[in-house]
């Protein structure tokens, strides 16, 4: 890692197909910023400061130190500048859960996108008369105006460009970036040295259930239910009381927080390292313990999970074995 | 998060690959050579050295030709193309071996079973049997040496059920030396053919050939008898296993009784005896289910006993001349460590009451098969004289139906094996003992075995009269003049071509063959596998019928499929041979391809732990990790699967071997368009 002589190294972060909130959830790691500030300059960041994209490409290559970048890649900007920030970038981080494996926009990939911007303008939310619809460019007197162009499916960061250290999260917990970025400014001072390249940063190494203080017994399920049906028992795991909590296969790091709540874990953290498809692997774990041998029963206990998809990969559909659903897929 | 993949690094295994063409078996429906050559050129950067072809692969010529490809060509990796596993895996690992290299660094890929026996499009089959080798070829690569764990074996044998199969089978293992503990849940050993009197197709009298065999049993000094007792839990692995049995208390001191009966004698209780004689006859409330059964021992039945139920009587205690009566008796449990398991747990008979319209159970004279078997047992309830249900009637016509409840897709599918030799017995029978007309009413006669056609055509000279046709119907509504106070069976005679309503006095019909009610509690338990119906699955249903895919565990007689009494005798001693097979190679090496967890991985969710069908999952609270003993696991997968951690490691199944193969079938390692769905 280099620093120019003398100057600060520079910094950048980067929202693409995102919600915005791994934003927060940096500045929320509050007077740290400050740290940030101290050691890094900030040459892009568009949620806190102005910046044209023309100057990033004007940018010697590999300049920027150290990119943040979060959400999935959608449209054909969000593809020009994850090309962009790779290329002036030493160090590229897929930044919370978005970048890392598609998360909730990922869960777009259910529909080819021609159903997805009909459904955004011409149904329920929109009142459509004239049939109006985005283009990608439209020709004005002053000249021709463009908006980015919608991909079939979104795809993970590293599914378009080399990415070289992944930091889950919906958002990454703030204290996770703190520890982080403490770990860079030491790797800069030459007090540490950075994980190998394809490294999980920001994280655990084993599951949800590892900083889970619920006890745990033999698993058999009779039934699932929604955390509002029951009175549930603060002290158990919430799995062996009928709740599809997600934690046995999802990444440590988030001090199991939601599980902690009484809250089940729904997998923001993303697969457990050595996971390979986190939904299937929760399906099998799941089917595993449900406590029937009868068809039919085994039948009506699925059926309280009304939305497998959403349960199972919520967070991982992008970035699962599968990506997108055929019709999507066949578009792309 | 699935990983940028970029560009396959570099193979640096070398890799051989064997297709057989299995004579026309493979060569018929796949291009062979062509698929050889395809790998030889297309596969090379995926670390091919050679591929050939050749007729048969599993020939001494075709292992050698393996053998020498790695002596020479310095193979660290070999994919034969042929059958499945489960035929030949063993035979080439053998060759690799025997060439000196790991037996677990070879990978079968199946074109016959999954392409050639499957398929007619040759060149369609050619491309998926392309794709198969790739997928070989990219998963052995990952393949790891692997060592098998060799265990001692402990030479004694549990035998479970005391029938036929189960007496030869442990008389043949105690006779060669080792020790047998045989558990039986009735008060006797015996089995169904205890109930028989006389055997097809040479009319031996049952009794006379089985009861030796019991008495050797039971006073054998290798054989440790548990009757009255059921096997509850089993634990351990081949080699090792650990069962418990519950001995049920009998309350009789077995220590002090001499046998003598005068219980049985004084007992005011009668009770219908529903299992030996078929409920045509009564037991005691304290009782040994027949004079010649072994153990001598009676049993009480706490069910029936006025003491047990009024808390007076006792009157066996007070006739027993050795005060071998104990009221407080407790069940016992017994742990029994043994090295091989041998189930011949036998069959139930089909429930006639499910042909409601043969009548069984409304209609009196309408009889089973095995209460024809009590009726013309000299020493059963009517002192072998076949009257009707009053006991006194001598008929005048009996009509026998074949295949009640198999062959008919109402109730089994499967052909029971025995009821065309028993029904042509009875026929025998009636006809010596009553002088009665007997009609057969049968769909096809089967006589396969030694002299059974023979019997057949005896039987017809005889002048049974054999009537080819399904019965519709045993009814009492009489229609015609001369059916009146008879039962009439209708049925369609095919091969008169018409409709006959035949009046008898008594019907028998020959029940089928079922697997026990609760086999697939004892499969479970066992940990070996059912068909959907529930017959114990055999290893193999043709080269290997007496042993499972659970190790250690063999199957002998009914257990396994409806049979007749010497194929049980031959499953019995043939179960008996392989176990003494493995009581002589004193240990045994044990497969490695097994699961084992991660430790740092494992977050102890307790998901696997009630999941291993070999009892090979311990938790241990303390740490909080599961942990899978290595002996006992079978490889089976189950935890890996469910694991949704992924910190248990499957061998021979690991992820990069399982997606290697799928990215090698679907031919993205030579980046061509995947095979058609």
């Amino acid at each position: 890692m280099t620093a120019p002589n003398g100057k600060k190294p520079k910094f950048a972060m980067y929202w693409a197909a995102s919600c915005g909130g791994c934003e927060i959830a940096v500045l929320n790691i509050h007077e740290k910023i400050l740290d940030v500030d101290a050691n890094f300059e900030v040459v892009f960041w568009p949620v806190a400061m102005d910046a044209k994209y023309k100057d990033v490409e004007a940018m010697e290559d590999g300049s920027i130190l150290l990119t943040l970048f979060n959400g999935g890649i959608r449209n054909d900007e969000n593809e020009h500048i994850a090309r962009l920030l790779r290329r002036k970038s030493q160090i590229l981080v897929a930044f919370g859960s978005c970048a890392c494996e598609g998360c909730i926009p990922g869960l777009a990939n259910f529909s080819p996108a021609g159903e997805i911007v009909h459904t955004a303008f011409n149904t329920v939310s929109t009142d459509n008369p004239h049939q109006i619809y985005p283009r990608t460019s439209f020709d004005v007197p002053e000249g021709e105006i463009t908006i980015p162009k919608i991909y079939p499916t979104l795809r993970t960061l590293d599914q378009v460009v080399d990415v070289d250290y992944y930091m889950p999260g919906c958002p990454p917990e703030s204290h996770q970036i703190a520890a982080v970025i403490d770990l860079v400014i030491q790797v800069l001072q030459g007090k540490a040295e950075l994980p190998p390249k394809g490294a999980t940063i920001g994280a655990g190494d084993s599951t949800v259930c590892d900083e889970c203080t619920r006890k745990r017994n033999v698993k058999t399920i009779k039934s699932f239910h929604r955390i509002y049906d029951l009175d549930i028992d603060p002290e158990l795991c919430l799995l062996e009381q009928g709740i599809p909590c997600n934690g046995p296969a999802t990444r440590s790091g988030c001090n199991a927080r939601c599980v902690s709540a009484g809250a089940q874990c729904i997998g923001c953290y993303g697969p457990a390292e050595g996971v390979v498809d986190y939904g299937a692997r929760l399906i099998a774990a799941f089917a595993s313990v449900i406590d029937s041998n009868d068809p039919e029963e085994i039948e009506a206990i699925l059926d309280g999970i009304p939305d497998p998809a959403g349960q199972f990969y919520r967070f991982n559909l992008a970035g699962s074995l599968l990506k997108a659903a055929k019709p999507a897929w066949e578009k792309a | 998060m699935t990983k940028h993949n970029g560009s396959k690094p570099e193979v640096q295994e070398r890799i051989g690959v064997y297709v057989c063409h299995c004579g026309t078996n493979i060569a018929g429906t796949v291009d062979v050579v062509q698929v050889a050559e395809w790998a030889a050129s297309r596969l090379k950067t995926r670390g091919v050295v050679i591929a050939r072809d050749y007729k048969f692969m599993c020939s001494s010529l075709g292992q050698e030709l393996i053998e020498k490809d790695i002596k020479e060509l310095g193979l660290t990796r070999v994919v034969v193309a042929a059958c499945s596993p489960h035929l030949h895996e063993k035979t080439f690992r053998t060759a690799c071996a025997r060439a000196g290299l790991n037996p677990f660094l070879c990978e079968m890929v199946s074109i016959r079973e999954q392409v050639s026996w499957v398929h007619t499009d040759k060149e369609a089959a050619t491309i998926k049997s392309q794709a198969a080798v790739s997928g070989g070829v990219e998963r052995v690569i990952h393949h790891e040496a692997l060592e098998p764990l060799t265990v001692p074996i402990n030479p004694a044998t549990l035998v479970v059920g005391g029938g036929i199969a189960g007496i030869q089978a442990t008389l043949e293992i105690a006779d060669a030396g080792h020790h047998v503990y045989m558990v039986e849940r009735e008060p006797s050993i015996g089995g169904h053919m205890a109930q028989f009197d006389k055997t097809f197709p040479t009319l031996d009298c049952a009794a006379c050939i089985l009861t030796p065999k019991m008495v050797d049993v039971g006073g054998h000094p290798n054989v440790t008898l548990m009757t009255w007792s059921e096997v509850e839990k089993v634990e351990g692995y081949v080699g090792n296993f650990s069962v418990t049995v519950r001995k049920k208390a009998r309350h009789v001191k077995t220590e002090d009784c001499t046998g003598c009966g005068i219980c049985q004698e004084k007992c005011p209780k009668k009770v219908i005896d529903e299992i030996y004689e078929a409920g045509l006859g009564y037991r005691k409330a304290i009782y040994t289910p027949f004079p010649q059964a072994v153990p001598r021992f009676p049993v009480m039945d706490v069910d029936n006993c006025i003491y047990f139920e009024k808390g007076t009587c006792k009157a066996c205690e007070k006739f027993c001349p050795t005060n071998a009566i104990n009221f407080d008796q407790q069940d016992e449990i017994v742990t029994l460590e043994v090295g091989n398991i041998i189930l011949a747990t036998g069959y139930d008979i089909f429930d006639a009451r499910r042909v409601s319209n043969y009548g069984y159970g409304r209609l009196a004279n309408v009889f089973t098969s095995l209460e024809m078997e009590r009726l013309t047992n000299a020493a059963g309830p009517t002192n072998g004289n076949i009257v009707l249900r009053d006991g006194k009637t001598v008929p005048e016509a009996v009509g026998i139906i074949h295949c009640v409840g198999s062959r008919d897709r109402n109730f089994n599918n499967h052909c029971s094996v025995i009821c065309c030799m028993q029904s042509l017995k009875f026929a025998h029978m009636v006809h010596e003992r009553t002088g009665a007309i007997v009609y057969n009413f049968y769909i096809d006669m089967r006589t396969p075995f030694k002299d059974y056609d023979e019997f057949y055509q005896r039987v017809m000279e005889e002048g049974t009269l054999f009537v080819r046709g399904k019965v519709a119907e045993v009814t009492d509504a009489t229609r015609l003049p001369g059916e009146e106070g008879k039962l009439i069976i209708q049925v369609e005679d095919t091969l008169a071509g018409k409709q006959r309503r035949i009046p008898v006095d008594m019907v028998v019909l020959s029940v089928g063959l079922q697997p026990r009610q609760d086999s697939n509690e004892t499969a479970k338990l066992f940990g070996i596998s059912c068909s959907a119906n529930g017959w114990f699955i055999e290893k193999h249903p043709k080269l290997d019928p007496v042993a499972t895919m659970t190790e250690g565990i063999y199957i002998a007689g009914c257990a396994q499929g409806p049979k007749d009494i010497p194929a049980s005798v031959s499953q019995g001693a043939a179960a008996a041979a392989r176990v003494l097979g493995k009581i002589e190679q004193k240990e045994m090496a044990l497969e490695p391809v097994r699961a084992s967890v991660i430790e740092e991985k494992c977050s102890g969710c307790r998901i696997c732990n009630d999941l291993c069908p070999f009892n090979a999952i311990t938790f241990h609270e303390d740490r909080m990790v599961t942990e899978i003993n290595a002996a006992l696991c079978q490889g089976c997968g189950t935890c890996v699967a469910a694991c949704p951690a992924g910190a248990i490691y499957g061998t021979g199944f690991n992820n990069e071997q399982v997606l290697a193969q799928i990215e090698g079938l679907l031919l993205l390692n030579v980046g061509d368009e995947p095979v058609p769905a």
